[in-house]
């Protein structure tokens, strides 16, 4: 006779737990890491290379980049003046918390304040695999277009910042901010935006003020 | 793609549960997916096939419950189904909402044999 086994585990429970493993470093090597995942051509790496130029000299960064194959924008980020650690995925749509394991083994964390993973360009399968990074932030641009909260509600559903990249586009291409941004709400309610463009440098400072103060509200936490 | 490591996560998990029964086969397992989960369900099966394979899982039949995204308006208090272009309150208009169901991603039970 068959038996029923209740089980009532989430399938990817032991990715959370390797991920709580890789915070865990993180926390006890005091450095603040953020996992930023957008669409292929968003601006992930374009507004990874101004944040390591606009906070040179007040942060320490670190950045993992994860791509199916090459190693360009990792090139980037180290041209930028950050450490990079290139994972290529073999494949995989994601990073996953063994991967970030490995690459933050290859990171030397007690010179680092801060650690950007920079996920595969994806707007579904990231969602679902934690990292062990601290937030999450998302990068949307105006040529996606505004209906992408409500195609890819999952992705907007778990992040702690909402970035709109390429506001300079706005007069070229047909975009419903309110649209956007009520989809956003209902998903995500109260979270923190930014709307900037990396090419002409608009609203980057407002980003650079919120990403600074959360690696140093974290180091305060950590004293007390 | 991400379905390859969702299933072999499956795997791991009801095997992990039928040895702790002592249990010798697998022969069900019942996965809960909500609609915003978003799994394709014959991908996971596909996947399945090729790695239950040589295990005791294999053969085992996989059965998928989904589950409807469920919102609830934080300013009426409806509980409602948001549609593709829609997600604001039908009855009040409010943005103010709280998923009821919808995200849901487990393996509830498996079935087993000596």
């Amino acid at each position: 006779m068959p038996k029923r086994i209740p089980v009532v585990e989430k399938i990817l429970s032991a990715n959370d737990r390797l991920a709580l493993d890789n915070q865990s470093k993180l926390d006890a090597a005091g450095v603040f890491a953020i996992n930023v995942m957008a669409s292929p051509g968003a601006g992930k790496t374009s507004l990874i290379e101004q944040t390591i130029k606009g906070l040179e000299g007040r942060l320490r960064i670190g950045m993992i980049n994860g791509d199916i194959a090459t190693s360009f924008d990792a090139d980037r980020a180290q041209a930028a003046g950050a450490t990079a650690i290139q994972v290529n995925t073999g494949g995989d749509c994601h990073l996953d918390a063994v991967m970030v394991q490995w690459a933050l083994s290859q990171l030397d964390l007690g010179t680092l304040d801060l650690v950007i993973v920079e996920n595969v360009g994806n707007l579904v399968c990231p969602a679902d695999f934690k990292l062990g990074t601290h937030k999450s932030v998302l990068v949307a641009s105006i040529p996606e277009g505004d209906d992408k909260p409500y195609k890819y509600p999952g992705m907007y559903r778990g992040v702690n910042a909402v970035i709109i990249n390429k506001i300079d586009l706005l007069p070229y291409v047909p975009f419903r901010m309110d649209f956007f941004k009520k989809g956003i709400e209902v998903l995500n309610p109260g979270v923190t935006q930014f709307e900037l463009s990396c090419l002409t440098g608009e609203g980057l400072p407002k980003w650079l003020e919120w990403l600074e103060g959360q690696v140093k509200g974290f180091n305060k936490n950590r004293r007390n | 793609m991400h379905e390859l490591a969702i299933t072999e996560s499956v795997l791991e998990i009801a095997i992990r549960h039928a040895q702790a029964q002592k249990a010798g086969h697998i022969t069900d397992l019942y996965l809960v997916l909500g609609q915003w989960s978003s799994v394709v369900d014959d991908s996971v099966q596909f996947y399945w096939d090729i790695i239950s394979d040589g295990t005791i899982a294999k053969g085992a039949t996989l059965h998928f419950r989904r589950v409807p995204v469920v919102l609830g308006c934080q300013d009426c208090g409806k509980e409602y189904q948001p549609t593709n272009e829609e997600f604001a309150c039908p009855d009040c208009g409010g943005t103010h909402a709280k998923v009821k169901t919808g995200e849901e991603f487990r393996l509830e039970a498996i079935d087993v044999e000596e």
